[in-house]
């Protein structure tokens, strides 16, 4: 059981973080970067609740990442309707064609 | 090879492949149900870190929740009668050059840091009576400043949308 170390955990963490951060740097869908930032978020996650198991914080880690989720769930709500405003003015989500701040 | 590892590499497996193919694939739709696969594997982990119940709000508030507030999002914003939902990406190159450096930074710092480790671990438990005490004692502030959170945001949401 204890070969699994918190390394394995945190690169884990890592990949998954790099991949969120390219899906936001690189996707032209406004969604696809929601998604991205979904990663990141989920990324963030597995260390809050590694580091609380592994570095004997209890529950702590676990309620932080009981947060994370609750922020996200926010987080993702008002962008979505952000992005549908911006479907409805410039008739598309790509992150490279809206350039204009009013229409 | 004990069960626990086969199962860690298991999950880290289907999270990471997932993950990969949601970053990857061209169709929005494809990657929102890649998407589903890796919040199952993320969920698989907490499970395996002694994390039950994140596990289980994880599976209620992203696969059910956010994923699929994000397919509504992505019907909703493409024109469905084209029947190809597709997306292309922008500036690949400097955003390789940029995550591989910041993926090289982060695994530098991830081997070379020298983490406490406790000698010994405790079992993993399920915790839910003490999750549940924690959040009613030591953070019912943050518990219930979450809340007023959440219903701003719902009728902030809705306000928006409905513009």
């Amino acid at each position: 059981m204890h070969q699994i170390t918190l390394l394995h955990f945190l690169f884990v963490s890592s990949t998954l973080f790099c991949l969120g951060l390219f899906c936001v740097v690189a996707r032209k869908n406004a969604i696809m970067v929601l998604m991205g930032i979904e990663l990141i978020l989920n990324s963030a996650n597995i260390n809050f609740v590694a580091f609380s198991r592994f570095g004997g914080f209890g529950y702590n880690g676990q309620i932080a990442a009981l947060f994370v989720i609750i922020l996200a769930a926010a987080e993702s709500a008002i962008a979505l309707a952000i992005v549908l405003n911006i479907y409805k003015m410039f008739n598309n989500v790509n992150v490279d064609e809206i350039d204009n701040m009013r229409e | 090879m004990d069960m626990y590892a086969v199962m860690f590499y298991f999950f880290a497996v289907v999270t990471i492949a997932s993950a990969f193919a949601v970053v990857s694939t061209k169709n929005i739709i494809y990657s929102a149900f890649n998407l589903m696969l890796t919040f199952f594997g993320v969920a698989g982990i907490y499970v395996l870190l002694g994390a039950d119940f994140i596990a289980i709000v994880q599976l209620i508030v992203y696969v059910g929740g956010i994923l699929i507030l994000l397919i509504f999002g992505v019907m909703l914003t493409n024109k469905i009668t084209d029947s190809e939902i597709k997306t292309g990406w922008t500036q690949v190159l400097p955003a390789m050059l940029v995550v591989a450096a910041f993926a090289g930074t982060l695994l530098g710092m991830v081997l070379k840091s020298n983490w406490r480790v406790l000698p010994q671990l405790q079992q993993p438990v399920t915790g839910l009576a003490d999750i549940g005490v924690l959040l009613v004692n030591e953070y019912a502030l943050i518990f219930e400043l979450l809340g007023a959170l959440l219903l701003i945001a719902l009728i902030g949401a809705a306000s928006i949308a409905r513009k």
